[in-house]
């Protein structure tokens, strides 16, 4: 396996005190704080568990765990007695006091439980069943009536709670509470009424409501998507990572016949250590819903009719035949770096064009010139691990917890455990910032550069929180993280990058979808070659060339154009043709604008998964592989590549990669074969070399401001909202967050708004409930692409915009 | 004596035999004759409960401890509008390939619910591969007097724990008039068009 992202060398811990002790005779230095059973666990002892998780706090709830310790009279909880000096340790393997004490609990445990191990989907994988097998009696001395509940009871759409089977562990309420900082759900009453309930009002809506699915240690939480729906032993698991975001989680697929069940978050402690969010953890109907069976080509009759490879081939090579040069390549964020890669290497070499943009969403020029400059050709940069230990975190234009979860959660543990102060550069302070204990730096859409300047500048305008943040900033190891709705921010990737510069903090950009760093990696924007090399320098192109295996002369020297010059010179006839790879017209800023230049171009090529808003405007649909059917590697915010196997090993459907081989070879300019393998032997050959890298920009911040009656738009996404790869999971949907549109107190007055707003431009008007916040006047907040809120769809305008604000009469 | 010609020797053989007792059964004519021993290990039968409800919960135990991988079984959701068998699951999918059966009764050891048991029925030759794969609707078992066809609600004021202690005897007034809404559902009106009940629910 070969990645072009090279990892520095690890950095040591720095030395622990350590504390001598013995566990079951056997002698051992641990570092000092150590639970016992996690000193057992190193001599291969394994004290039975279930409330223990390496990852939350102790409470020593469920009482599994009895030792007998040295020179203390009575059994004590392994999971929640730090190792002292000296001390001695006899396990349940030598210890008649501790194996009885065992015994004794697991009876107890098993007392009110209603052992309905059939009905139970934790049957099979069930710690309880495993471990009363081995810690418990053969049979029940118990033959009263047990505790009765209702059950199941939905604490949410989607998590189904059991409360018969609940072994009172508290994981999922230690989870929700120190981990997610959702604490929606709670243990209430005592004794054998010890029950997990929610407030009525409240369902668990968390973001993260799955992982207590997958900690809750006995089958007392399902999911409504894998209730009943199979046995562990029917699953075949694949080591994946998720399509959603950029956080790169690792993730566990099980798939029964053909089928995939449900997905886990695999153990990841670099990246997800043992979490993932709900979307990536339900949202995967997207790869089962019908694709294409067969190319489709257009016919003189105008519509779209099956064909074979060979013809849809013969046609894809006729209409590009005269575009070399005429032409360009729309990707979207859907693709894997192998994929990224084939695309880069396909319009330079193939169709000799550099009108080549992965950004299939709000843009700019600065950004293009941010990313090829700082992002591009980076390596491993800010990690997950560096992030926990910054002296300080700014985020600038990000909401982590709606748009890269794994990061928000990260960033709440170092806030929770060490206290790490994290500020936000943001027009309001939204929960995730408070589950952070986060400082908001209260900024107006616009005005995002300004603010990051004023930081470099020690805070000047920015209040006594600003200076106090400006001042950490100069700490070694202090981290900017820039989100990507700073693309519209003009001035605010150059400001960030002149922080960075001038503090010395490291500085990361967090896309929002899973291929747009490797998309970055892979040159797919035009003027940047793989591995952060330029169009523009002639060593770069020789390198580049030399990887290809193509002449210097076939790559095109002119810098291309971005998504919306390209859009406009595609309604202007600029083009012959059009490569269009995963993009969705509804994810830019003008749609209509995109869709009237598909139904301009002469020759549309669509190559994707399945029918689209494109379909209806190709010449030529060409079907690729799901997420499912591929083997791949995105890479992560951090540059961390993150290979994942193919869920369906039989699968016959293609990669993109091989798709393209294939159209190049029917147009007499071979690029090889272009499997999996190949391309990572391709990626490795293009590792960066530090050639041609551009200049930082530096575009000077302006501002936005609204005269009355009109707002400027704040907008960023909720994490589950009307996105392309969450159709069909409707539970998952119900929990998703309410769209609402925030205003300050002094806007709605001035506005004359009470309970709805409406919200205008030249193309639609959207009605929103409001909700009065603390955030800038003139500013309106709403998220991007939510039920009712489809900021680009309707408005057709992205963050930093104008809109009309009225009062409005409700939906 | 003088020999006698071997092909007179041989008819004698014949002669002799046509008077002795005869072991041979006509099959199928006389099957009924010789029924299997009690405990036979014939094709299966998924069980009901006395109200017609399904006793199979889709649990999958019987598929685990098959030997020969013989059995496939999907659970799913009982719910308020469909109702197969009492608590929360029954089994959606139910296969049983004779392809690979043994017959050797490891499955019925296994139900929990007595759901699974085997019968008398032998007669499981076919000519086609696919037909040797039986699915739920070949297994159940026939529909007795008292018993009605689910999916239709639990009777009324039981819980699953009424149906596996045997208290419940046989479908109820009420659970009739239940399946008989159910049947015919009523047409729902949403501001001027007309469902029927199944369709607004899905
Ligand atoms: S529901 Fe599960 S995780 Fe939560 S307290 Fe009960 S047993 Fe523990
Ligand atoms: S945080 Fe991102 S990568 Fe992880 S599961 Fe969620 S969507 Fe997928
Ligand atoms: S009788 Fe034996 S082989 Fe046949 S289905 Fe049952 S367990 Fe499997
Ligand atoms: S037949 Fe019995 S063992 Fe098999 S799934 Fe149904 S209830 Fe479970
Ligand atoms: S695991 Fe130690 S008390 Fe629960």
């Amino acid at each position: 396996m070969t990645a072009t992202i090279p990892v520095p060398a690890d950095s040591s811990p720095p030395p622990v005190d350590g504390v001598s002790i013995t566990v079951d005779g056997v002698p051992m230095t641990v570092p000092k704080g150590t639970m016992i059973i996690r000193a057992a666990e190193q001599i291969g002892v394994e004290v039975p568990r279930f409330c223990d998780h390496p990852l939350l706090d102790p409470v020593a709830a469920c009482r599994m765990c009895l030792v007998e310790i040295e020179g203390q009279g009575k059994p004590q909880p392994a999971c929640a007695v730090a190792a002292s000096e000296g001390m001695s340790v006899k396990t349940q393997r030598t210890s008649e006091m501790a194996e009885l004490a065992q015994r004794g609990v697991m009876e107890f445990l098993l007392i009110n439980h209603p052992l309905d191990c059939p009905v139970c989907d934790k049957g099979g994988e069930c710690p309880l069943q495993n471990q009363a097998m081995e810690h418990g009696r053969s049979e029940s001395r118990f033959d009263l009536e047990k505790r009765h509940f209702d059950k199941p009871i939905n604490l949410s759409a989607q998590i189904l709670l059991d409360r018969e089977r609940c072994v009172s562990c508290a994981r999922c309420t230690r989870f929700s509470e120190q981990i997610a900082g959702d604490p929606l759900i709670e243990l209430f009453e005592r004794g054998s009424k010890q029950q997990v309930g929610i407030a009525e009002d409240r369902p668990f809506d968390s973001y993260f409501s799955g992982n207590t699915v997958q900690v809750c240690p006995v089958g007392a939480l399902t999911s409504s998507q894998y209730r009943f729906r199979s046995r562990p032993f029917d699953l075949v698991s694949v080591p994946t990572v998720c399509e959603h975001c950029s956080s790169g989680c690792g993730l566990r697929t099980d798939v029964r016949r053909s089928t995939v069940l449900r997905r886990l978050a695999w153990d990841t402690p670099e990246v997800n250590e043992e979490w993932n969010c709900d979307k990536g953890r339900f949202a995967f109907a997207h790869a089962a819903t019908p694709e294409f069976d067969t190319p489709l080509v257009r016919g003189d009759d105008g519509i779209l009719h099956a064909a074979t490879w060979p013809e849809a081939l013969e046609r894809v090579a006729e209409g590009l035949a005269d575009a070399r040069g005429r032409s360009a390549v729309l990707t979207g964020g859907r693709l894997t770096l192998e994929d990224s890669l084939a695309y880069s290497k396909f319009a330079r070499a193939v169709l000799g064009t550099d009108d080549v943009d992965f950004r299939a969403r709000p843009h700019s020029t600065e950004e293009a010139d941010f990313l090829a400059s700082v992002v591009a050709g980076s390596g491993l940069g800010v990690t997950y691990d560096q992030l926990e230990n910054a002296p300080v975190v700014v985020l600038a234009g990000l909401d982590p917890e709606e748009e890269s979860p794994i990061v928000f959660l990260r960033l709440r543990k170092a806030a929770r455990k060490r206290q790490l102060p994290i500020a936000s550069i943001a027009a309001w302070a939204t929960p995730g910032l408070g589950k952070m204990f986060g400082t908001l730096l209260p900024t107006a859409p616009g005005a995002e550069g300004e603010a990051l300047s004023a930081l470099a500048r020690g805070g000047d305008t920015l209040g006594s929180d600003g200076r106090r943040i400006a001042a950490l900033l100069n700490e070694p190891g202090a981290v900017i993280l820039v989100g990507e709705r700073l693309a519209t921010c003009t001035g605010a990737l150059s400001a960030a990058a002149a922080l960075a510069h001038t503090t010395g903090a490291r500085l990361a950009w967090i896309p929002r979808r899973a291929g747009e760093r490797g998309a970055v990696e892979a040159g797919l924007l035009p003027g940047l070659l793989p591995g952060g090399r330029s169009l523009a320098d002639a060593q770069s192109r020789a390198e580049v060339a030399a990887a290809w295996g193509v002449s210097v002369d076939d790559l095109p020297t002119k810098v291309g154009r971005e998504v919306d010059a390209i859009v406009e010179a595609a309604r202007a006839g600029a083009y012959n043709a059009l490569v269009v790879a995963g993009v969705d017209p509804f994810d830019t800023r003008r749609p209509d604008d995109v869709i009237a230049a598909l139904e301009a171009v002469p020759f549309l090529v669509s190559i994707e998964v399945r029918p689209s808003a494109v379909t209806e405007f190709a010449d030529v649909v060409l079907p690729v592989s799901t997420i499912t059917q591929r083997a791949g590697t995105f890479v992560d915010w951090e540059g961390r590549t993150r290979v994942f196997g193919q869920v369906f090993r039989t699968s016959l459907a293609l990669t993109d990669a091989r798709v393209l081989a294939m159209i190049a070879d029917e147009l007499d300019r071979p690029v090889g074969r272009q499997d999996v393998a190949g391309m990572r032997k391709e990626a490795a050959a293009l590792a960066p070399s530090g050639s041609g890298r551009r200049e930082v920009p530096s575009v000077a911040a302006s501002s936005v401001s609204a005269s009355s009656g009109q707002a400027v738009v704040s907008t960023w996404h909720h994490l589950l909202d009307e996105g392309t790869l969450q159709r069909g999971d409707d539970d998952l949907a119900a929990t998703a967050r309410t769209a609402v549109a925030r205003v300050s107190a002094a806007t709605a007055r001035a506005a004359g708004l009470t309970d709805f707003v409406t919200l205008s431009t030249d193309a639609g008007s959207l009605d929103l409930p409001v909700v009065v916040t603390d955030m800038p006047d003139g500013v309106v907040w709403l998220p991007t692409n939510s039920h009712n809120s489809n900021v680009r769809r309707v408005l057709g305008v992205d963050h930093g915009a104008i809109v009309s604000l009225a009062s409005g009469g409700g939906a | 004596m003088g020999e006698l010609p071997q092909v007179v020797r041989g008819f004698g053989t014949t002669f002799v035999t046509m008077f002795k007792h005869v072991n041979t059964e006509q099959y199928p004519e006389a099957k009924d004759k010789f029924p299997p021993k009690p405990r036979f290990h014939g094709r299966h039968q998924l069980n009901r409960h006395p109200d017609g409800l399904e006793k199979c919960v889709g649990c999958e135990l019987c598929a685990w401890a098959c030997p020969a991988d013989a059995i496939y079984v999907e659970g799913a959701d009982n719910n308020d509008i469909a109702r197969f068998s009492p608590g929360e699951r029954y089994g959606r999918v139910y296969q049983i390939n004779y392809l690979r059966c043994i017959f050797c009764g490891l499955c019925i050891e296994a139900c929990p619910t007595r759901a699974l048991t085997m019968t008398h029925d032998f007669e499981l030759a076919d000519n086609g591969r696919e037909k040797l794969i039986f699915e739920k609707a070949d297994l159940l078992a026939p529909m007795l007097p008292g018993m009605l066809k689910p999916p239709h609600a639990m009777a009324p004021g039981t819980t699953a724990k009424d149906y596996y202690e045997g208290t419940v005897r046989g479908a109820t007034p009420e659970q009739i008039a239940d399946a008989e809404a159910q049947a015919n559902p009523e047409p729902v009106v949403i501001e001027g068009v007309v469902f029927l009940d199944s369709e607004v629910t899905q």
